[in-house]
């Protein structure tokens, strides 16, 4: 991590710079508000890091607290609606939390809180094999624990093994647009997959777009991925994406915030983004527009101490503004996986060995004849369907015949409009 | 007057299929009545008030007896007004009016006028063909349209005006001379569509050519504007020309379906564009009596589908048979009816809902409309079209520089493609690379050594179905053969890969 404070530092008030706006607007603004510095947190009740309390584990006081926040999302949700921040709100203590949000039902849910049944939950968790790692839980990760507002429980869906092995070892967050361009999806699937075949766990959020080619990616390479949802970690959301979840869960882990059966919401996805931002040891941007919500997971990341690195585009592209912005204020520009991995373990680590399937691809494409090699370069360089490529010098029987060739062997992909892109982990 | 039971032999249309139908009419004493029976709809029974108004105002006598007049085989559902010319002839016979002997031999098709006159009406070359495929020696017909009638060689066609002309004709007057068949008539515009005047677009052209010279199906994606209907309407003109057989099938489908308003014959190879509401018995045929559908219409030419992915669902299963085989068979209260339908399918679809996804312009939809979208393109339809070419916008540069081709330069290559494609083909059922079976590409196309090799890596790899297997060899047997190459080629299987591998996905995941 040499290195690691000289660039932290001016991005961090590049961030804030950047991703908060004079005016507070939009649904993530109060979130990284210059007045969002949450206060000092006040102590969890009652535990020390890892030592458990003489409880069950997970014990019942961080099951009432996962609970409440469950019940209590409606209302979390107005307040952060009603731009308090986030990280303030949940990091109050429980009965401030309720005296605080709960309003004209607070007799109710008091009452609620003081009848919780622990076993209930437990036998909730077990049945939808949830395994539920509280704050006094050794397992639960350091990581995490750094976030002043960290979860008192994270929900594991299916495997809590592989939580551990992700979270013990070297993380990396991917993460990006919704709605993504052909290009970004690739980037994001490519460094998904070498990643992971690096042996690097991969964390994202499992939306549409860049989060859900990450986690292909990742689960083409065997490799493994850690999804982190905003609603109940047995629920895949969002729905279209059921595959995928399913996937996940056979060979990664799905964790969440909140217990078995809660709903999404959306103060959930920026509060996933901070565990997200906190698992990861870096965190790559890949498509962001200017305003995206990935740039607040960066902004965490960086007031984390944790590494931010993006993914370059077309500067005329509407989706690159996000990513450009952070490498103008020092964020680590990413060109592949291997930059990624220069960022995690130093410039020309041995880990570098690890990345059996880029490797391939890479000798795959050297191998290539001249005119496939010049083919594939043309476009790398932007010229990216038949029509662009056609020309006097590349007729066009040549031009079919050679992206025929690149695309038998993975190494250009048809996207929408007839537009072809490097597959990335091709070309270096 | 003897009662006297009167023959006189007419035929109805049966999908296209001319049937015989003996009109029977017997009359006798009794109240006065004016009965039809034997399956005939609404337009039959009012016949008999266009049969007694045109027997009065031609001069003739209407019995005011009990007339029965039965359309035999009773069997056969009979439709139109074709039958009123031969009811009101069978009339006159059976009063004593008119003598029978010049029927004994000849057919009458028409529609009466309340005047006596004899009109035009759907179906006269299929009634022609009926005519001599029965052996009968004549067919009276309306002077209007009895060019369509002469297009059937080895009949006598008798034209005549009215009713009045009718009878003098049987009474032993003399024949009209018969009618000059017309010079062929256009049913597309497409003369004036040339490949000449498009400007860049040198990959959809490719596509069109391949198709044309195989006879493959294409499907253009593209954003609004981009020009994918301005293409398709090219493509007729790229075809080869109708052989005078196809020519008299499609004459007899547009005049079955009331579309063929001239005396000849069809001249160019017909362009239907049904718009996407259409239903699935609107594009294959149907109805109570089956009548040809878009498809049917379509035959030996082509069928456009714009906005393919706006298609009802229905209707677009409803085209898989009609692709596969050529041929459509409806069923409708116990008749199957088999249309043709063998047609260059083009259908153009834009790359997702809003139409801009990877052009210039940012894509505005949602994720549930670009996954109904794919849902929509994908599937079987998807999987039975050999060709899906991008038509991308065309840039400015492209818009000054001249256009590459005529269409007619175009058409040569296609011709000598096709005549290489008749010589393979000798002795199988198929006329065109696309008609090949699975046996016949097998048999009969010659592929390298590293040409087939790419095709199994392909299928191997999950690029391809089985049916998609053989559909690549078609398109690049056919690339070859515009080439001028009698084996096929690794490059032609590549280039036929690369105007066949599917659509780009939006999502990696």
């Amino acid at each position: 991590m040499s290195g690691c404070d000289k660039r932290t530092a001016p991005l961090r008030a590049g961030l804030h710079g950047m991703a908060v706006p004079e005016t507070p607007e939009g649904p993530y603004a109060p979130f990284v508000g210059p007045d969002a510095v949450p206060p000092a947190p006040p102590a969890p009740p009652a535990l020390v890091a890892g030592v458990a309390t003489g409880d069950v584990l997970p014990c019942a006081a961080c099951l009432r607290r996962a609970w409440l926040i469950a019940r209590l999302s409606g209302h979390v949700e107005h307040a952060w609606l009603a731009r308090r921040p986030l990280p303030a709100v949940l990091a109050l203590p429980d009965r401030e939390l309720i005296a605080g949000l709960a309003g004209g039902q607070r007799d109710r849910i008091e009452r609620e809180y003081e009848a919780f049944d622990a076993r209930a939950a437990r036998a909730a968790c077990a049945a939808t094999a949830v395994v539920a790692i509280c704050r006094c839980d050794a397992r639960y990760p350091a990581a995490v624990r750094e976030l002043p507002d960290a979860p008192a429980v994270l929900h594991v869906h299916r495997d809590a093994g592989r939580f551990e092995r992700c979270a013990a070892g070297d993380a990396v967050a991917i993460v990006g647009a919704r709605r993504a361009s052909p290009y970004g999806l690739e980037q994001a699937r490519g460094l998904g997959r070498s990643l992971a075949a690096a042996g690097v766990a991969v964390v994202s959020g499992m939306a549409l777009g860049i989060d859900a080619a990450a986690h292909a990616g990742a689960l083409e390479a065997g490799g493994l991925t850690l999804a982190v949802l905003a609603g109940g970690p047995e629920r895949p959301y969002p729905a279209s994406k059921r595959d995928l979840y399913k996937r996940i869960v056979a060979r990664g882990a799905v964790v969440s915030e909140l217990p078995p059966g809660a709903q999404a919401r959306r103060w959930g996805f920026p509060a996933r983004n901070r565990i997200i931002a906190a698992l990861a040891r870096a965190t790559v941007v890949v498509e962001a527009s200017e305003r995206s919500g990935s740039l607040i997971t960066a902004g965490l990341a960086a007031d984390l101490g944790r590494e931010v690195a993006a993914v370059p585009g077309l500067v005329s592209s509407p989706l690159s503004q996000g990513t450009h912005g952070l490498i103008a204020d020092g964020a680590r520009l990413v060109r592949g996986a291997r930059d990624v991995l220069d960022v995690l373990f130093g410039a020309g680590a041995p880990q570098l060995a690890l990345v059996p399937d880029a490797a391939d691809t890479a000798t795959a494409a050297d191998a290539l004849p001249a005119d496939l090699r010049a083919l594939i370069d043309r476009v790398g360089a932007g010229r990216d369907t038949v029509m662009a490529l056609t020309d006097t010098t590349h007729p066009l029987d040549a031009v079919l015949a050679g992206l025929a060739q690149l695309e038998l062997r993975g190494l250009v992909r048809r996207t929408a409009g007839g537009r072809y892109v490097v597959v990335a982990g091709g070309g270096r | 007057m003897a009662a006297v039971l009167a023959r006189v032999v007419t035929f109805a249309i049966d999908g296209i299929e001319p049937r015989r139908v003996c009109v029977e009419v017997d009359v006798r004493a009794g109240l006065p009545a004016f009965r039809i029976v034997g399956l005939a709809d609404a337009s039959i029974r009012e016949a008999r008030e266009r049969v007694r108004a045109a027997l009065l105002n031609s001069g003739f006598e209407f019995p005011a007896r009990r007339i029965t007049a039965n359309l035999a085989p009773a069997h056969l559902p009979k439709v139109g007004p074709g039958f009123d010319a031969a009811l009101a002839v069978a009339v006159l016979v059976a009063s004593g009016q008119c003598p029978a002997e010049a029927l004994e031999r000849r057919a009458v098709f028409g529609e009466l006028s309340l005047g006596g006159e004899l009109r035009a009406c759907r179906g006269l070359l299929a009634v022609a063909e009926g005519a001599r495929r029965c052996g009968l020696a004549g067919l009276v017909v309306p002077c209007e349209r009895a060019g369509e009638a002469a297009l059937v060689e080895g009949l006598e066609v008798v034209p005549v005006a009215d009713l009045r002309a009718l009878a003098n004709l049987l009474a032993g007057g003399p024949l009209p001379p018969a009618p000059e068949p017309e010079p062929p008539h256009d049913v597309g515009d497409d003369k004036r569509l040339d490949l000449a005047d498009v400007r860049g677009h040198e990959l959809p052209l490719r596509a069109l050519e391949i198709a044309a010279a195989g006879g493959h199906n294409l499907l253009f994606e593209g954003p609004p504007g981009a020009g994918k209907t301005m293409l398709a309407r090219r493509l007729p003109a790229l075809l080869p020309p109708l052989t005078r057989s196809e020519a008299i099938e499609v004459t007899r489908i547009h005049s079955v379906a009331g579309l063929h308003r001239h005396g000849g014959l069809v001249g160019g190879r017909p362009f239907r564009a049904p718009h996407h509401t259409i239903s699935a018995s609107g594009l294959v045929g149907g109805g109570q009596l089956p009548a040809p559908g878009e498809a049917s219409l379509a035959h030996h030419g082509v069928l456009f589908l714009d906005e393919l992915t706006e298609f009802q669902r229905p209707s677009l299963e409803a085209l898989r048979q009609p692709i596969e085989d050529g041929h459509v068979t409806v069923v409708r209260s116990q008749r199957a009816i088999c249309f043709p339908t063998r047609f260059a399918l083009v259908a153009a679809t834009n790359p997702c809902p809003c139409g801009f996804a990877g052009s210039e312009r940012a894509c505005a939809c949602g994720e549930p409309a670009l996954a109904r979208h794919r849902r929509r393109l994908s599937g079987p339809l998807l999987d039975r079209l050999d060709l899906l070419v991008t038509v991308g916008r065309v840039s400015a540069a492209e818009l000054e520089q001249p256009g590459r081709e005529s269409s007619a330069r175009v058409r040569e290559r296609v011709l000598a493609a096709r005549e290489r494609q008749r010589r393979r083909l000798a002795g199988t059922p198929a006329g065109c690379n696309a008609q090949m079976d699975a046996r016949a590409v097998r048999s009969r196309v010659r592929v390298s050594a590293e040409a087939a090799r790419a095709v199994a890596f392909t299928y191997e790899r999950g690029g391809l179905s089985a049916r998609g297997h053989d559909r690549v060899l078609r398109v690049a047997c056919t690339v070859a053969d515009l080439a001028g190459r009698e084996r096929v080629e690794l490059d032609d299987v590549l280039q036929a890969l690369a105007l066949r591998l599917r659509l780009g996905e939006q999502e990696a995941a």
